[in-house]
């Protein structure tokens, strides 16, 4: 028995990215280390077609396998930005491989299984089937954050991960077992039907809650964010602290949007989450002095910002939602993508006073960074500060006045450590000398494309925003 | 009859052993292992849950988990090899380079 | 008492002293032989549950292979005993009092939830429904469970090879 071709057709940007990761593991023995660029091109042409393949798939909208995967709008976005950003990070990956003796076929295939199984995530109607997409992307992520395998830090950061990971992927099975208890079912669509058990339900949303809480890193969930941002290869930390992340929102939203039941409850949780997450990132981010923590900490801030989006429980919050995780992706991408090639052989070039002098040493790079880290902070003309404003224009709509208040707050707060790197940058003396090594092409044309979108969304953001309003009409 | 809530008590008792364990153990592959109670005892939630509605969609659930713990502990033992051949050490707090 | 809730409660006890065991003993050896026990209790109250089919999964794929695995490694690190003093503060007083909150808060609510509803059918559950549904409706989490042993095998590869 098969399954229709529509059926196929819904689901092309896995099979895409699945086969792709195959052949990639099969090409790799065959290529001579001289040519392995030949691989990562393969895992660049597969996250490419995935992206074709999600505007196939974009065609057939539907339910595919008995309910169980959904294509819409809104799984149709997220595709987008999580092909997108797979292709970002395989390409700035390939130099950075090559310049710590890692450069192995397998990294690139467990991009793309990774961002099959975020593909899952945003598409899945169905709580195992979510689960096991999310597992797939967690497994990945854990191999490739202990990539580098002889340094210890590495070592500890991908144990690290991978426990309190697994940990909090056991506490979102718990309950996704409760929630079927209570309902009878695990499919998202019907469980507000379904004559639920209300405190079994309740119980079960909030160990889901739980669970998500951890993979986003929201408060008080968050705490090892920074250790794995700052151990894993820094493509890896861009690649976890975008993905990932967008998916496991997405995944949120679908269970909070569609069952009635969740979105009346959790709002105050959602409220408190938020306003926590906001500060605890934002605090700490200010006496960190190491690039990589600062910017890891800077993500649990803007988890924070979109959680407050959330909390406003409306398409214009959920639109919002979708805007902001496009901007942040690319801006937090771009910032580690800048941050691994500064970094230099070995990665030791991460303090922040190690940056003094950049401005005119490497005016380019200083440039860029300066880009990325004013669009993180929400200076106007960047897709941060629209990205902001939307999130704002939500909270205010659903009389979340306080919490859009933190929300200015906690960007005037987060202006201290962003404009502290960029006054290192460019007015403070070197105090040791670093070989300034030129920009590789296709590290490059990540700065350069990055770059570009932070730009365009933040002075056209029409197209993006029509899109992420039309896709956050989710069914119920 | 075994009334159903008493399964849906045992595996609660069993998952909140599991998170105690996963605070309290030292030894990495002890508080993997802890995790492993923790799915154990979602199983049996699913299992109990499936009996008392009277489908079967709860054991087919089980069958997932069963295949996710697998995939984990070969990946998770994995990273525990790593570490140990890196720090001749399997404590959580001595590998302890990164501050928390 | 019927003998079917005798062998829930000797099942259970089991099952239970294995969890504590785990918790207690110092040698991860130990620890891996109690959760052993816990998962042999799980397959005979999963008999009890009718659902045969699982507890011989239980049995060959848990007991016999995950737990094969931990096993080995620890024989393969020779893994020592854990030290005594070095649960932090922060774990035994915050920890424990969390865990313990945690299990009579769940324990509470779902029997308060679940009600004291009895098994809606008795005796086994058909494995040959049980195939249909896991190849028929759940076909796709089936297939998708086959890239993520893929990835489990790429991984281990990745990252226990040695270096050439």
């Amino acid at each position: 028995m098969f399954a229709p071709i529509e059926d196929l057709y819904r689901l092309a940007p896995e099979l895409v990215l699945c086969t792709f990761g195959i052949l990639v593991m099969l090409a790799e023995p065959f290529v001579p280390r001289k040519r392995s660029g030949l691989v990562a091109f393969l895992a660049l042409l597969g996250a490419g077609a995935a992206l074709a393949a999600t505007r196939l798939s974009w065609a057939h909208p539907g339910t595919a396998f008995y309910g169980l995967v959904r294509v819409d709008d809104f799984s149709i976005f997220l595709h987008f930005v999580v092909g997108a950003v797979a292709v970002l990070v395989i390409l700035g990956s390939r130099d950075y491989l090559e310049r710590e003796g890692l450069h192995r076929g397998e990294f690139y295939a467990l991009v793309l299984f990774a961002t099959a199984g975020m593909g899952v995530m945003v598409s899945a109607q169905e709580l195992v089937t979510a689960f096991i997409g999310l597992e797939i992307s967690s497994i990945s992520s854990y191999i490739l954050a202990s990539f580098r395998r002889n340094v210890p830090k590495s070592n500890e950061s991908a144990m690290k991960y991978f426990l309190l990971g697994s940990f909090a992927t056991s506490f979102f099975l718990y309950g996704v077992a409760l929630v079927y208890g209570a309902t009878g079912t695990t499919l998202l669509s019907r469980m507000d039907s379904a004559s639920g058990n209300p405190t079994l339900l309740r119980l079960g949303l909030g160990m889901i809650f739980i669970g998500l809480a951890f993979k986003v890193a929201s408060a008080p969930f968050q705490l090892w964010t920074p250790d794995v941002y700052e151990g894993a290869p820094t493509p890896v930390t861009a690649l976890l602290s975008s993905g990932p992340k967008a998916a496991a929102f997405a995944l949120l939203l679908r269970i909070f949007d569609t069952v009635f039941a969740a979105s009346q409850l959790w709002v105050w949780a959602i409220w408190v989450s938020a306003a926590l997450t906001m500060f605890a990132g934002n605090l700490a981010a200010l006496v960190q002095s190491n690039v990589k923590r600062m910017l890891a900490y800077s993500s649990i801030a803007h988890a924070g910002y979109i959680l407050v989006a959330f909390a406003a429980r409306n398409e214009i919050g959920t639109a919002a939602v979708l805007f902001y995780l496009v901007a942040y992706a690319l801006m937090k991408l771009g910032a580690f993508t800048m941050v691994t090639h500064l970094g230099g052989e070995g990665e030791r070039r991460l303090e922040i006073n190690d940056y003094a002098g950049l401005g005119s040493q490497q005016p380019a790079a200083a440039a860029f960074l300066t880009l990325y880290l004013f669009s993180l902070l929400g200076l106007p003309v960047t897709a941060g500060f629209l990205g902001k404003f939307y999130i704002f224009n939500a909270a205010l709509k659903s009389h979340l006045v306080w919490l859009a208040v933190l929300l200015a707050i906690n960007t005037v707060i987060s202006a201290y450590y962003y404009l502290r790197v960029i006054v290192v940058m460019y007015m403070r003396e070197p105090q040791k000398e670093w070989a300034a090594t030129p920009i590789p092409r296709a590290v490059g044309l990540v700065l350069v494309l990055t770059a570009a979108g932070t730009l365009y969304l933040g002075l056209f953001p029409n197209y993006l925003m029509e899109f992420a309003t039309q896709s956050a009409v989710l069914p119920r | 009859m075994v009334p159903i809530s008493y399964y849906l008590v045992l595996s609660a008792i069993l998952f909140g052993l599991g998170v105690v364990a996963f605070i309290f153990k030292r030894n990495i592959i002890t508080i993997f292992m802890s995790i492993e109670l923790m799915l154990n005892a979602v199983n049996l939630t699913f299992v109990a849950f499936s009996r008392a509605l009277g489908k079967l969609d709860g054991q087919v659930f089980v069958f997932f988990v069963i295949v996710v713990a697998a995939a984990e502990a070969a990946v998770g033992l994995a990273i525990i090899l790593l570490i140990a051949r890196n720090q001749q050490s399997l404590n959580i707090e001595r590998v302890n380079l990164l501050k928390l | 008492m019927s003998l079917e809730l005798v062998l829930f409660f000797v099942l259970a006890a089991m099952a239970i002293g294995g969890a504590v065991s785990l918790i207690l003993q110092r040698h991860p050896i130990h620890s891996a032989l109690s959760l052993i026990v816990v998962m042999v209790a799980l397959a005979g109250l999963y008999l009890l549950l009718g659902a045969e089919f699982i507890a011989a999964v239980q049995i060959i794929v848990y007991a016999g292979a995950i737990m094969v695995l931990f096993v080995f490694v620890i024989m393969l690190l020779n893994a020592g005993v854990e030290a005594r003093t070095n649960v932090s503060r922060m774990a035994r007083y915050v920890g424990l009092p969390l865990g313990f909150f945690l299990t009579v808060e769940l324990a509470y609510w779902i029997a308060g939830g679940a009600g004291r509803q009895a098994p809606v059918s008795a005796g086994p559950t058909p494995t040959r429904e049980l195939a249909r549904m896991l190849f028929r409706e759940f076909v796709f989490p089936f297939e998708l469970t086959s890239i993520l042993i893929l990835i489990a095998i790429l991984g281990a590869v990745v990252l226990a090879k040695k270096e050439t």
